[in-house]
This record gives structure tokens, C-alpha cells and sequence, in this order.
């Protein structure tokens, strides 16, 4: 594959768009959970705030300053997750994240929806950091580890 | 230019010389650490291959030619900085050692509780980081001399800085952030018009220009072999030799002492005091290969290139839309920090990577001069002897790939 064509898979239309107007830019109201997560690489920064209600994840936003992939990858978590039980949240994040470090064909990419869009970070081992970023972060607040997490 | 070209120059560098990612490497990140002309390469093979053992100890001949070699190099580095005395050199691993050096002896033996240092906005986190932990050990102030929008320091901040409580004056020659050349000489005039002492972090000066620590007058100056072309794992602390006498030992071990007893330690003298252990023997021989080979090409000529290019390299990305320069300083050296519209220097990074150009993202480990222009990172090209108006041109190219993909 050339060069240009691993950038297209990185920064796909969707992941581009994403980045540009992120879904779910705000905190949540009436929050029950937070964390603030931390790449010291490229010194992005971004709090996820949520609201669990009987073990579901009622609302789920971002606020923060990062590359486009973790900014992109922030939005299209907050409308994964959303309605999902932190049981399946976190599966959500270990496919995301075999998706991200191993590539497209180590999970079922069809059983992603719009996350597959992030597929093409495994051609970038130094951008797998940003794609997690926001999912180290959420997978904090759940369990109720408020400090700053951090990817180094 | 008489002596220097550049086409000349880039055939000494045969790591130049390859295709990354399909395409011929353009390497704009010297500032982190430079390339190795093949004089140095040769340099460490023959000291392995002929000359290697332990200095200052055996009898035999081989230790005899790695003591030569060793306190030759030392020489050689005494006469790049036009020292007045080899032994004002000291070896060491890089900048962050020479310093932490400093802080630890110099440091702990004079300055005390509600003392200040004084550094300045613009530094390296390795001339703020062991300053500030000798705060904390010590009680004492670090105070700050502030930048402008331009990235220059507030010289009529300064005065006023440099008080009675000052016990010593930390300051970057060139900001490897910002590119800004710092007027250390005039600093170095006010401090010790107070009597007080200036260490200067020269890691990103001496590749690019002649430097002479006693035309600057000060009394500390700190760089690494891995930026001016030598090794890794070496670099140089001057210290002018009464500063260096009055100070007690770093680390313990060999080499430092004169005599051991169980009851008591008699020191060496300087240097020595501050080598404690087996040094970087085949670290200081290619240092000072790399000094030869600087000297041979001379460093006026080097200054001259690295000017030249700047001004073109300026030019050049002032052009590009949507770029802002970060650090516009009247005087600059090597280094070419920006923003590229709202595009995040990560994601430039990785597209100028995949056109087979090697520039640094991120914060440069510089945060409080990024925080003063509001940025998390910028991205970085940093320009050596060895690059041409061709590799900024690529740069150029791959900037408009970046706004390409972002429209
Ligand atoms: C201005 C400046 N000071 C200090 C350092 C630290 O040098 P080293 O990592 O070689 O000790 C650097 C290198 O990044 C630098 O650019």
C-alpha cells in the first residue's frame, strides 16, 4: 500500500468530520462520574463526564485539546457508548483497541458501526496512543479513578 | 561561500543518503539530535579497534593511548570554546548532566533558603527541572525573566531580577522551541556586575556557531556530543577553574579520589573531582572527531549556511496559508517552530512522516514557553549544516499535502 493511501484510511472523511465538530462537546449535567486523561507525548488533554443510571451509561461527553484522531476518536466514543452498561462499554474498548493496534482483521469490523472508521491507526503505531486516549479516560471515570490518567 | 558546500558536506552523512517510506529522507529534527559524519563512525572503530582501555590506571600501552585519547579530546573541546585551560573541561553524559552537575555541588554548597535562582521562561525543562529541585532541597526561589510575543527575553525585565538574593543566573543560549539566539554576553555583563555567577545551556549553540566562553565571560557553559554531530552519552560542562576548585565532588566513586582511606577521602583535582567512575572513553574520541570535523569546515561558514537557510526556510513557510511562526526573534538560530491553521501538530507530523520528512511535534520539552504562547505543541523543523534549500522545499511540499488532507 503507498504512503497516501494509509493517510487516506487514517484520516478518513468520517474521522476528519468527527474532529472538525465533535459529537457530545460539553459536560455532562448532573454527572456521576469524571476523569481527565493526559498524552504527555503530544500534550493532549481531555475530561470525560457521565451519568450512570442502574449500570447504564446514560449520558456520556468530552471537553478537551487533542490531534484530530483523539478528538475524532472521543466523538464517535461518546455515541458508542451511550445506553450501553459499562459491562459492554468495556468490551467495546478492547475491540476498539485490538482494532486500532492490530488492524481490521482482528476483530469483527462490521460489529463496530462507525468506530471501523478508526481502523486505520494501525498503520500508525505512534497514533494508537490518541485513538485510546478518550477510552483510557472513560474506562476511568467508570471505575471511579477521578485523576489524570495518562497513555505514557 | 568559500570552503563550505553543502553537497560536499552531505556526502560525509551516510545516513542521509536512503529512501524512508518510499521516498528520500529529508531530516529536519537535528535540533533532538544530529546526524554522524562518517569521521566519527570511523573515529569509534578505530578506538575500538586499536586503542581500547581503561584510562588513567594501566601501566600498559593500550591504556597509555586511551588516556592519550581521552585527555586529547578534552583538548580538543578546550579549544573549540577557546577555554583557557583543558582542565576547565569536564565529561560528562550531555547538557542534563552538566547541569544537574552544577545544581548539585555548586548549588548545594551556595545556595540556601530564601536565596533565588534566576532562569528564564524559554529553557529546556533540563535547565528548569534541576534548579527547581534544588529549591525544594534547599528552601531557595526560582524567579523567572519573561518572554515576549516575539520570543525574546525582557531584558529590561532583568535588572530588577538580578538582586542581592540572586545566587546565580541559568540561561539557554539558543531556545531549542523557539529558535531564539539569547544575548548572553550582555546577561552575563549585568550578572556579574553584581557578582553573580551565569551558567549558560549552549546545547543548541554550539552546532551553529563559534562560541568563545570567555569572550561570553560566564562561568558555566553545558552541551551535548548527540547535537553537534558526535556521539551519544558524552557531553561537555565548562566551568572556569576557580568555580570548578570551590566546588565539592557530584558523584563518588574512582577516578575522583587521590587517596581512600576507611576514615577519610582525599579528592582529585579538577577535572577528575567531578568524573567519578570509568568515563565515555569512545565518546569523548568521536566528540572530538566531530570537532575536527567542524573545525575543518569552520564554524564562521557553518554560521554562514545555517543563516542563509533560516532566511530562505523563513521565507519559505511564511508563505505557506495558515502557517504562523511561533518565536519570530530578530535573532534566530536552526530552529523553525509553527502552527499550521488549526491543524494539530501530531497529525502534521505524521503526514510530513509519510513523506519521508522527519520534523518534532510536541512541546519540545519547553512547556512554560509553550504555555506564554498558549500552544500544547507546535511542530518543529530544525535545520543542520547539512540541509538544503531542496530539503525545505519538500517541507514546503508536504506542508500543502497536510492542508490537502484538511482542507
Ligand atoms: C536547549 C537544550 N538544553 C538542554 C537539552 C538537553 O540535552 P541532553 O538531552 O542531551 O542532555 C536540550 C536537548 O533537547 C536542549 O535543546
Amino acid at each position: 500500500m503507498s504512503a497516501s493511501d494509509d493517510l487516506k484510511d487514517l484520516y478518513q472523511e468520517v474521522v476528519l468530520e468527527h474532529s472538525k465538530r465533535p459529537r457530545n462537546y460539553r459536560v455532562v449535567e448532573g454527572a456521576t462520574a469524571e476523569a481527565a486523561g493526559h498524552n504527555p507525548l503530544c500534550g493532549d488533554q481531555l475530561v470525560v463526564t457521565l451519568k450512570v443510571e442502574g449500570g447504564v451509561i446514560k449520558d456520556v461527553a468530552f471537553q478537551g485539546q487533542g490531534c484530530a484522531i483523539s478528538k475524532a476518536s472521543a466523538s464517535l466514543m461518546t455515541g458508542a457508548v451511550k445506553d450501553r452498561t459499562r459491562a459492554e462499554a468495556e468490551d467495546l474498548f478492547e475491540r476498539v483497541h485490538k482494532l486500532v493496534t492490530e488492524g481490521p482483521e482482528s476483530v469483527d469490523v462490521d460489529a463496530l458501526g462507525k468506530l471501523a472508521v478508526l481502523s486505520g491507526v494501525s498503520e500508525f503505531p505512534a497514533r494508537v496512543k490518541c485513538a485510546s486516549l478518550a477510552w483510557h479516560t472513560l474506562r476511568a471515570a467508570l471505575e471511579g479513578r477521578g485523576e489524570a490518567v495518562s497513555t505514557e | 561561500m568559500s570552503g563550505f558546500d553543502v553537497n560536499q558536506v552531505r556526502k560525509d552523512f551516510p545516513i542521509l543518503h536512503q529512501e524512508v517510506r518510499g521516498r528520500p529522507l529529508v531530516y529536519l529534527d537535528s535540533a533532538a539530535t544530529a546526524q554522524k559524519p562518517q569521521a566519527v563512525i570511523d573515529a569509534l572503530v578505530r578506538f575500538y579497534q586499536h586503542d581500547n582501555a581503561n584510562v588513567h590506571r594501566g601501566v600498559h600501552v593500550l591504556s597509555e593511548r586511551a588516556t592519550e585519547a581521552y585527555e586529547g579530546a578534552r583538548e580538543t573541546v578546550r579549544r573549540f570554546i577557546n577555554a583557557r585551560d583543558a582542565k576547565e573541561v569536564v565529561f560528562v553524559r550531555g547538557t542534563t548532566e552538566a547541569i544537574n552537575l552544577v545544581a548539585q555541588t555548586y548549588g548545594r554548597k551556595h545556595i540556601g533558603a530564601g536565596d533565588e535562582v534566576l532562569i528564564t521562561q524559554m529553557e529546556h525543562h533540563a535547565n528548569i527541572v534541576p534548579w527547581r529541585m534544588l529549591c525544594e532541597q534547599t528552601g531557595a526561589v526560582l524567579k523567572v525573566i519573561p518572554v515576549d510575543d516575539r520570543g525574546e527575553l525582557v531584558l529590561d525585565a532583568v535588572d530588577a531580577l538580578l538582586t542581592e538574593r540572586t545566587r546565580i543566573l541559568a540561561v539557554t543560549h539558543v531556545s531549542n522551541a523557539l529558535g531564539t539566539v539569547v544575548p548572553v554576553k550582555e546577561l552575563t555583563r549585568r550578572a556579574h556586575a553584581k557578582g553573580i555567577p551565569v551558567l549558560v545551556d549552549g546545547a543548541q549553540a554550539v552546532t551553529h556557531f563559534p562560541v568563545d566562553v570567555q569572550d561570553l565571560g560566564c562561568d558555566f557553559y553545558a552541551f551535548s556530543g548527540h547535537k553537534m554531530f558526535g556521539p551519544t552519552g558524552i557531553g561537555v560542562l565548562y566551568g572556569r577553574k576557580e568555580r570548578l576548585e570551590a566546588m565539592p565532588p557530584y558523584q563518588g566513586g574512582g577516578d575522583m579520589i587521590l587517596s581512600v582511606t576507611m576514615e577519610k577521602v582525599t579528592y582529585n583535582r579538577v577535572p577528575y573531582r567531578f568524573e567519578a567512575g570509568t568515563p565515555n572513553l569512545e565518546g569523548a574520541v568521536g566528540l572530538a572527531a566531530a570537532i575536527r570535523y567542524l573545525e575543518a569546515l569552520g564554524m564562521e561558514n557553518v554560521a554562514a549556511h545555517d543563516r542563509e537557510l533560516l532566511a530562505y526556510a523563513t521565507q519559505a513557510l511564511e508563505a505557506v496559508p495558515g502557517l504562523r511562526m511561533v518565536g519570530t526573534a530578530r535573532e534566530k538560530s536552526g530552529v523553525l517552530s509553527f502552527m499550521l491553521a488549526d491543524v494539530h501538530p501530531h497529525d502534521v507530523g505524521t503526514i510530513l512522516d509519510r513523506e519521508g520528512i522527519c520534523i518534532r511535534t510536541g512541546h519540545h520539552c519547553a512547556q512554560p514557553v509553550m504555555q506564554h504562547f498558549k500552544v500544547p505543541a507546535t511542530s518543529r523543523a530544525s535545520l543542520a549544516l547539512y540541509n538544503t534549500r531542496e530539503d525545505v522545499d519538500a517541507l514546503v511540499r508536504g506542508l500543502h499535502k497536510v492542508l490537502e488532507v484538511f482542507q
